[in-house]
């Protein structure tokens, strides 16, 4: 599996996401800087967390208009599996990849803890290695992750199965409609998620939950 | 020409920085607030000078980046 983690000026986990899929896949992702026009040949690109360009205007406003973003939607819409977390799910949803939007937290705190996430859709290429209703432990660190959709939106979402995570017992820390942490596009390549499971896979961790989402890439 | 912008919250889409200011209005004693929604306000300078022109530009630019439509509302004042 080939991949590559997109850099854009404020994103802070790209070396940890690096890590992660260095660790699982074998392979070294590629680096690809915002200002990039093209992608280089990979079955999985990243967009990681950060503060990209300080999350000016709206958290991943600008990175998701910036150069490389063309590229990444162009083959997302042919297939190309793409991961957003963090200020990746911010980027991806403000460039239209996933529908909804997430907004400032409901407690107006940025929230830097633990949460319980439980597997809500285990067909997924980043999940295909848990149970449904698994529940694992994983952090979050963010000001804006409360996703919000209109009903509609949210009616498709449920129906179709396309909430892959969710806040479990009660561990919501955000207030996000319906405790979604993390979802996938209609056509299962794209998906994203606020919590930070690359943070959570080896033992300097302290714990290793989310070991198995990143060993699903392996299996997809 | 110079657009104003004004971009604010859908109604319906909770504003916890808005509840947030009410409550630091009421905390400072200013009765009869009964809601504050925060919102923004850009100016943009622009070198076109045919007035339809100009807020079909700016319109674009709201529906691009200026504005999220998930969330927000926009109302533009050309001057």
């Amino acid at each position: 599996m080939k991949s590559a983690v997109v850099v854009f000026p404020g994103i802070n986990r790209e070396r940890d996401m690096t890590l992660a899929l260095q660790q699982v896949t074998g392979h070294a992702p590629i680096m690809v800087w915002h200002t990039q026009t093209e992608l280089p040949k990979v079955d999985l690109v990243v967009v990681p967390g950060g503060f990209s360009y300080g999350d000016y205007l709206r958290c991943g406003a600008i990175a998701a208009r910036s150069p490389v973003m063309t590229d990444i939607r162009a083959k997302a819409l042919k297939g190309l599996k793409v991961l957003g977390v963090c200020n990746g799910f911010q980027i991806i949803t403000e460039a239209g990849l996933l529908p909804g939007v997430l907004v400032r937290n409901a407690g107006l705190r940025f929230v830097c803890k633990e949460v319980k996430l439980r597997v809500e859709n285990n067909t997924t290429w980043f999940t295909n290695k848990l149970a449904n209703g698994t529940v694992v432990n994983c952090p979050v660190a963010h000001g804006e992750g409360n996703y919000l959709c209109d009903a509609e939106t949210l009616k498709q979402l449920e129906g179709e199965g396309r909430v892959v995570f969710r806040y479990a017992d009660g561990s919501n820390p955000n207030g996000a409609l319906n405790d979604i942490a993390g979802i996938v596009s209609e056509a299962g390549n794209v998906i994203g998620m606020m919590p930070h499971p690359e943070n959570m896979i080896a033992p300097i961790h302290g714990k290793t939950d989310c070991l198995p989402l990143f060993e699903s890439l392996l299996a997809a | 020409m110079k657009a104003k912008v004004k971009v604010t919250l859908k109604s319906g889409v909770l504003d916890p920085q808005g509840k947030a200011i009410e409550g630091a209005l009421g905390s400072l004693g200013f009765g009869g607030v009964n809601g504050v929604r925060q919102g923004k306000y850009f100016e943009i300078e622009l070198a076109e000078t045919d007035r339809a022109k100009a807020e079909a530009q700016v319109k674009a630019m709201c529906d691009k980046l200026i504005a999220n439509t998930v969330i927000e509302n926009y109302a533009i004042e050309l001057t």
